[in-house]
């Protein structure tokens, strides 16, 4: 059994076909290359598997579960975790509180807990947490400002809030978009490394095909809301209609 | 120089022992002050820990939630008035004030609801009419709000042959140490990331596994206890209620107090709290002028210092702690 399937997946927007039949099978500890060009339905699918929008038809399939009619919030709670296109973290928090924030799924909520210090749970998270900032690198960060971080620290702290909430499917959506050569390397890595050291699935969007075939496993191509090819990063590439459709007609 | 060896001291409340310093000499201050102040410094101090107690619910909901609420005065009329009649029923003084409290609670939960729907102004609009709506309802019911002659509460006997005034003192201040300990509490327990999370994104916050609806529903329930509480202890300590000490303008009082003290800060809310009761003190021979007051330092507090009162405090503590650097 994959660890995420997707049939027939249809979404529309008023009169747009956002996302029209798509097909889509993930097992786990692979990572999986979305590509295509703007809205052609990438960031759309990663809603409907989140369950920001609920799709007209089709069923999306998690460890065998069907996520149909899930809130975002149950979503996480089954183990998928998600980064956004345009960063949406919690500005007026320090680093150390947004990774903390990843960790609110795991802790034990009892009754009125929360109103008398619970030093031993919070400890056991700080603890997870300070892993993961050790793994990406955030040690000198750790106090700060969100707000006060650098654009790259700011989508290394997007990865590091997913990856606190231990998931087992990982999305991530134009992770190194952005960011300067250099950073780009690093993301590069620790993607590769998180696959390594957590055992994740990780779905990915991008549009910086060097570093997505060199990362992905398999390949997948978007254009306006249907997969116009899949297969190995080179097949993708090669696949007419793909050409077609980044460079167009000759 | 601050250096932290585990991270248990790390969630300390108090860390540094310069604020412990202050903290505890601050806290002696109050507690000698009855002995030595003239009584209506006494009678006002006490009024402002009543006060600190709905100010800190207050932003739980706004400052830390981001849910704009001006129901206030209506959870404050609830929290009151049943604990006025219940203590008419005989029912003690502890057990009044917390059913005060949770009834404030539940219908902190039903005016939640709105809040899953609206946002920002068009929440506040929907507060403000349950706030004004809890109003009408009170004056136009003689069997709620106990008639003209308004609802009469018995006052608390103090022990120890100690003063009337200095009791209620005692007394407030007691109740409003544990619920400023309480808001330290939940602020920085997993419970207060989530509403911070709900302000600052709530769409981040639902994909991360933060439930939206029972956290926003909490936090109204939450700051409505706090209110309630308030209304019950301020019906204790001034012997009776009418309706017309609930009006729209103390939800206002309320508001102004969150904002001048500093939006998601219980120092803040401390703070907040004496500055609403000081100012129509300090102006009592212009009591129309009051509210021309509030209006021009909140102009002058968003423009000047957004953090509030407690921006100020912290940006001056900051200055000393570099002195003779900048």
């Amino acid at each position: 059994m994959a660890l995420l399937e997707i049939e027939q997946l249809n979404i529309s927007f008023g009169g747009i076909q956002a996302l029209q039949g798509v097909d889509l099978k993930l097992e786990s500890e692979e990572i999986l290359t979305v590509i295509g060009p703007n809205g052609s339905g990438k960031t759309t699918l990663f809603n409907c598997i989140s369950g920001v929008y609920q799709p007209d038809d089709g069923q999306v399939h998690f460890e065998g579960e069907s996520l149909d009619g899930l809130s975002p919030d149950s979503v996480a709670k089954k183990g998928i975790a998600r980064t956004f296109q345009n960063l949406r973290l919690f500005l007026h928090m320090s680093v150390l509180d947004n990774l903390l924030l990843g960790r609110h799924i795991h802790f034990k909520k009892k009754p009125l807990q929360a109103f008398f210090r619970i030093r031993p749970e919070e400890l056991r998270h700080r603890k997870i947490v300070e892993e993961i900032i050790e793994f990406l690198d955030l040690q000198a960060w750790r106090q700060a400002r969100i707000s006060d971080c650098p654009y790259g620290i700011q989508k290394r702290c997007e990865i590091a809030r997913a990856l606190a909430m231990e998931p087992r499917l990982l999305l991530l959506d134009e992770p190194i978009a952005g960011l300067t050569s250099e950073e780009k390397e690093e993301t590069a890595y620790h993607i590769t490394e998180i696959r390594g050291r957590y055992k994740t699935a990780i779905l990915l969007v991008e549009h910086d095909l060097k570093i997505a075939s060199r990362l992905a496993d398999r390949m997948i191509a978007f254009e306006l809301g249907q997969i116009i090819a899949r297969g190995t990063p080179e097949e993708v590439q090669r696949a007419p209609a793909v050409i077609q459709a980044y460079m167009g007609d000759e | 120089m601050d250096l932290i060896e585990s991270y248990k001291e790390e969630l300390q409340l108090i860390r540094k022992p310069w604020t412990r310093i202050y903290v505890a000499a601050f806290v002696i201050f109050l507690l000698l002050l009855p002995w030595v102040a003239p009584e209506h410094i006494t009678y006002i101090i006490t009024i402002i820990f009543i006060y600190t107690i709905g100010v800190q619910g207050q932003n739980l909901l706004i400052g830390y939630t981001g849910q704009i609420s001006f129901g206030q005065a209506g959870f404050l009329a609830i929290g009151a008035f049943t604990f006025g009649h219940l203590s008419q029923l005989g029912v003690p003084w502890p057990i009044g004030i917390l059913v005060a409290g949770l009834m404030a609670g539940l219908f902190g939960i039903l005016v939640g609801f709105p809040s899953l729907r609206l946002k920002g102004p068009y929440l506040a609009i929907a507060t403000m009419g349950f706030g004004i709506a809890v109003y009408q309802v009170f004056v136009n019911s003689e069997l709620l709000s106990g008639g003209r002659m308004g609802l009469i509460i018995s006052k608390l006997s103090p022990p120890f042959g100690l003063e009337d005034v200095t009791f209620n003192y005692y007394f407030n201040f007691l109740i409003a140490l544990i619920f400023t300990l309480l808001s330290y509490n939940i602020v920085s327990s997993y419970m207060g990331r989530a509403f911070i999370a709900i302000r600052d994104n709530d769409i981040a916050a639902e994909v991360i596994g933060v439930n939206l609806t029972r956290y926003k529903l909490l936090s109204f329930a939450i700051s409505s206890f706090y209110t309630g509480v308030q209304g019950a202890l301020y019906g204790l300590y001034l012997g009776y209620l009418e309706p017309n000490m609930f009006t729209f303008m103390e939800a206002i009082t309320l508001f102004v107090a969150v904002i001048i003290g500093g939006l998601a800060s219980v120092e803040g809310s401390i703070m907040g709290a004496a500055f609403v009761i000081l100012v129509p003190q300090i102006f009592s021979d212009y009591r129309e002028m009051v509210p021309v007051v509030f209006g021009t330092a909140i102009l002058l507090i968003l423009i000047f210092e957004p953090m509030g009162l407690n921006g100020r405090w912290f940006k001056m503590r900051l200055y000393f702690r570099n002195w003779p650097f900048r």
